[in-house]
């Protein structure tokens, strides 16, 4: 997925070492030091949950939570990141129990193709813990970095709606005109 | 079968989509994401010159370097692949010639990306400039070395020319003919994944190659072709796309370059392009230019539709000669059209191959019609839904062109947005700026031909029943985010009375399951779809003949329904789960396992070209959009769509619901910015490789949308079910310029429709911004095809007949006027 000839600069090792906080656990990981918190996420953590989908800060697919707070992880060296939480997609869910978004994403087929899908989750769960009742405009203005190309976005806010309504009502369910379309 | 009345049941109901949770959970395997011990990356040297022969690639700098294991050129790979059988035109890499800025032209293994991208950077290619040819106009002039050594013209690829009826007595039988030039220009699909392949060597000397690929069984054939190898030896496995649209539908280069490079090496090899890349790849929305001459009578219908498209191809074939086709074959399957001529041509010029994306060949098209009829509508006085509404193809009827329309539900999709909008309220009354505008379309349901001339199935699907009550179902059918493996779990659990979590999909690996033909043209739920329920249907039956003769009642008594299998006359009291029905019809026959199949109906044309349109069924679409237009700067605001689609009856509404509103976010993604465009001062290099230059929709820029679904059941789809995922664009783009002259008085025959081309339309006496100037074509012998209402039978005439229409002024439907 390259997308720039890759070279340490010439003062710095091969690999450094580097010790991070990734979805709750230490991670000690060596990594050259040039390579993204996406690339080292991805290769050397095994966490390909975070996408990737232009690796210039361009398209949001690769944001994940850093301090609880969303980037592009393509933009970000992980040795700024010691001793910050990060948050993958794969960090989202509860032990076996997914996030009121994953399950609510999942539910209305606001992931289609799935692969904004992580980085839009990782920006809406910031929402979300921002603002737990967030209006329409909210999350589209949360939400406008993140390019998604196959679901208009239509189905993500609705979605992001469901999640935060479950906060207080568990058994919040989505409405018939997103489900079946408008009648008349 | 088909068309028989729904159970109530899984069919139908907005159920999970059966790979949502494992996408949310970031756990779905991409392409890119898979990685095996020892892999090694690869990397593509592209061309930096537009036209140029290559004298010599100098790899030798590149081989010496750390961590290089391979490099290929072309004359590692000099056999031509492509993915019509007619264009075989593409090399894995360039031998001889390299024809766009992009074209591959060696590649590298090492043993890290970074060692593979300095090595990459470190070939030395000499070239011979060649004269490149940039447009459309240079091309018809002659300008420009030819790009290829076959086409029909020079560097004109492919022309067509062909008339149903007689166009020249339509016009005379005419109140007013309209005659209006249009542009549409080329867009990429820009699918969020970029596109990744990984192949494997196996010891016993076989490869497998796992790829985001719509279409694994051609890239099967285009690896055993270019490979030299059985294709009993190559085994390829698509991987779920990251967004397809189109884009990953021809086999492509890297995915035979990786192949080649594991075979050499013996190692692993991965590839996964970089988005700049990714819009070399292309394989996008042709820029066409459109002249439409049109004569109606005063009530609206349609005397005579001459129709010519001028199609910018690119570098190669691609899907070029049936996007060429498809530009002329679906004008008549909305309104009836008595006399209907197409000529189209397509261009080799030194660009990214142009090909099929979401519509292939028929937004463009549809766009030019709908957007004329705006403007017959205005000069006739009528309203344009009535113009619409007054004109519909009957159901059940044959076209100008031998199209056979089956169920017909645009009347009440455009009844639907008209009366949802308030468009009869609004258009024409809305303050000066604000405007709203309609359209409509239709799509095919699944080619009726496939790619390659055979007589086998384009589907098959295979199950095999579980003593413990799972079914595995067996399909090559590959889930691009339309929801295919979900319609297929659903077909299958909708038969057998289970549920879809009881169902354990295999799909898109060509050493496991059967064919199918790939995710395109909006075929997989109608044929997948007809052929999971004949799979599940044999199973039933073998487990309804067990169950049967257990309980003591007649095989036409058991029921499916909850997970059992009961008697219908006393079903709490003779019944049993289905894992025991199972275990049953085992005990009897043997292993469990059955397979279906699906051959679409033998369409009517028969004259040379009729192999593109015809379908087992066609969806409607009809769109509203509203705007706000600023007429001191241009710019537009979409306010809201009310689009309806007749998707015949959905299977699972909420995704169809999502396929409709991705569309019209594309649509209007194509109508307001998107354009893969080239510098001509600049050797033809794209002016926005970039998600952040090339734009596209964002949260901000997508208006709400209300959509209606209008379920009018087809008798040829599966329980009905007709596509969704590519109709519902196709209106969106001409409603939306629709709307712009309803707001502020000027026509942009031309999309995208930007701020500049309508403050430039403003400044215009004429009103208007778009296309005046045609390029020279000289178009080959028509093929005449009398119409079914003249007593054609699908056969075009023989050349010397065809001087000679039949007499007498006939309109569609066999009625004398």
């Amino acid at each position: 997925m390259r997308r720039r000839a890759s070279r340490p600069p010439a003062e710095e090792p091969r690999t450094i070492p580097l010790r991070l906080r990734v979805n709750g656990e230490p991670v000690e990981v060596m990594a050259p030091p040039h390579h993204t918190l996406l690339e080292v996420l991805r290769e050397e953590m095994g966490l390909t949950g975070t996408k990737h989908g232009c690796e210039l800060g361009e398209c949001g697919t690769c944001t994940v939570l850093l301090d609880g707070r969303p980037v592009l992880s393509c933009l970000v060296l992980p040795r700024a990141c010691q001793g910050k939480p990060i948050v993958t997609v794969e960090g989202l869910q509860r032990g076996a129990e997914p996030d009121p978004l994953q399950r609510a994403f999942a539910e209305l087929g606001a992931a289609q193709c799935g692969y904004c899908t992580p980085g839009i989750l990782c920006a809406a769960r910031d929402l979300l813990d921002r603002r737990p009742d967030p209006t329409r405009d909210e999350i589209r203005e949360a939400l406008s970095g993140n390019l998604c190309r196959c679901t208009g976005y239509i189905k993500i806010y609705e979605a992001v709606e469901l999640a935060a309504r479950r906060r207080t009502d568990p058994q919040a369910r989505p409405s018939d005109e997103t489900l079946y379309g408008r009648r008349s | 079968m088909s068309g028989r009345a729904p159970r109530a049941g899984v069919v139908g109901a907005p159920i999970t989509k059966v790979d949502g949770p494992a996408k949310c959970a970031g756990q779905t395997k991409f392409a890119d994401d898979l990685v095996l011990p020892r892999m090694l990356f690869c990397k593509i040297h592209r061309a930096h010159v537009p036209h140029a022969r290559i004298v010599n690639v100098d790899v030798s700098k590149a081989l010496a370097m750390p961590g290089v294991i391979a490099v290929l050129t072309g004359r590692d790979l000099p056999i031509p692949f492509g993915i019509l059988p007619v264009s075989q035109d593409e090399h894995a890499l360039c031998p001889d010639k390299v024809r766009f800025v992009g074209d591959p032209v060696a590649a590298v293994a090492a043993v890290s990306e970074d060692a593979a991208f300095d090595a990459m950077n470190a070939i030395v290619v000499e070239y011979e400039p060649l004269d490149p040819v940039f447009s459309m106009h240079e091309a018809a002039e002659g300008r420009g070395h030819h790009l290829h050594d076959y086409g029909d013209d020079g560097n004109i690829h492919k022309k067509v020319a062909l008339e149903f009826g007689d166009v020249a007595r339509g016009f005379a039988e005419a109140d007013e003919v309209f005659e209006d030039v249009l542009f549409y220009e080329g867009n990429t699909h820009l699918p969020m994944e970029q596109h990744a392949a990984l192949a494997m060597p196996e010891p016993d000397g076989k490869v497998t190659i796992w790829s985001s690929t719509q279409t694994p069984h051609y890239l099967h054939r285009a690896l055993a072709k270019v490979l030299e190898m059985p294709p009993s030896r190559i085994r390829v496995i698509a991987c779920p796309n990251g967004g397809g649209f189109g884009g990953k539908s021809d086999p492509f280069n890297h995915e035979i370059v990786v192949a080649a490079l594991a075979l050499r090496t013996g190692r692993p090899v991965k590839i996964c392009l970089t988005r700049e890349e990714v819009f070399y790849c292309h394989r996008g929305r042709h820029p066409v230019l459109m002249a439409l001459k049109t004569g109606v009578k005063k009530d609206g219908s349609i005397t005579a539709l001459h129709f010519r498209s001028y199609l910018d191809g690119g570098a190669y074939g691609s899907y070029g000669v049936a996007s060429t086709y498809y530009t002329g074959a679906l004008q008549t399957v909305t309104y009836p059209i008595a006399n209907y001529r197409f000529e189209g041509a397509r261009f080799f010029t030194n660009k990214p191959p142009c090909g099929p994306k979401r519509g292939h060949g028929t937004p463009q098209p549809r766009f030019a019609l709908e957007v004329q009829l705006d403007k017959i509508a205005a000069r006739l006085g009528m309203n344009p839904a009535d113009l619409r509404l007054k004109h519909l193809v009957p159901p059940n009827s044959l076209t100008a062109n031998y199209l056979k329309v089956g169920s017909m539900g645009l009347g009440p999709c455009i009844e639907k947005v008209v009366a949802g909008s308030g468009f009869r309220e609004k258009h024409g009354r809305l303050p000066r700026g604000k405007g709203i505008g309609l359209a409509c379309s239709s799509y095919i349901c699944g080619a009726g031909l496939p790619i390659y001339w055979n007589a086998m199935p384009h589907t098959g699907v295979q199950l095999r029943l579980d003593r413990g009550g799972g079914v595995a179902v067996f399909c090559g059918e590959i889930d691009i985010g339309q929801g295919s493996d979900t319609v297929l779990a659903q077909f299958v659990a909708e038969v057998l009375g289970i549920d879809p979590l009881d169902i354990r999909l295999c799909v898109g690996d060509t050493d496991l399951t059967p064919v199918d033909l790939g995710s395109y043209s909006s075929r997989v739920t109608l044929m997948m779809g007809n052929a999971a329920i004949q799979a599940a249907e044999r199973a039933r039956e073998l487990l309804a003949k067990a169950v049967a003769a257990k309980l003591e009642i007649p095989g036409e008594r058991v029921g499916f329904g909850g997970g059992r299998v009961y008697d219908v006359e006393d079903p709490s009291g003779k019944s049993m789960t289905f894992a025991e029905a199972v275990v049953l019809a085992e005990s009897r026959f043997g292993t469990i396992g059955t397979v279906g199949s699906y051959v679409p109906p033998p369409s009517a044309g028969r004259y040379r070209g009729a192999g593109v349109g015809p379908s087992p069924a066609y969806s409607y679409s009809a769109a509203v959009v509203e705007v706000d237009v600023d007429p001191d700067s241009g710019w537009i605001k979409v306010e809201r769509v009310w689009i309806a689609h007749d998707v015949g009856r959905s299977i699972n509404p909420v995704l169809v619901i999502g396929q409709v509103e991705g569309s019209v976010y594309m649509g209007l993604g194509e109508a307001l910015m998107e354009e893969q465009v080239f510098r001509a001062n600049r050797q033809g290099v794209h002016k926005i490789p970039s998600m952040l230059e090339y734009k596209s929709p964002t949260t901000m820029e997508m208006p709400d949308v209300v959509t209606y679904l209008v379920e009018d059941p087809d008798p040829n789809g599966p329980f009905g079910a007709k596509e969704v995922g590519q109709g519902p664009l196709l209106p969106v783009p001409p409603a939306l310029a629709n709307a712009v002259y309803d707001a502020v008085g000027v026509r942009v025959d031309e999309v995208p429709i930007t701020p500049e081309k309508i403050l430039k339309a403003l400044d215009s006496p004429q009103k208007r911004y778009g296309p005046t100037r045609l390029p020279r074509v000289e178009w080959p012998e028509t093929t005449r095809v009398p119409t079914p209402w003249e007593g054609g039978t699908g056969k075009a005439l023989e050349p010397e007949k065809a001087a000679a229409p039949a007499a007498g002024p006939i309109g569609p439907g066999g009625v004398r006027s």
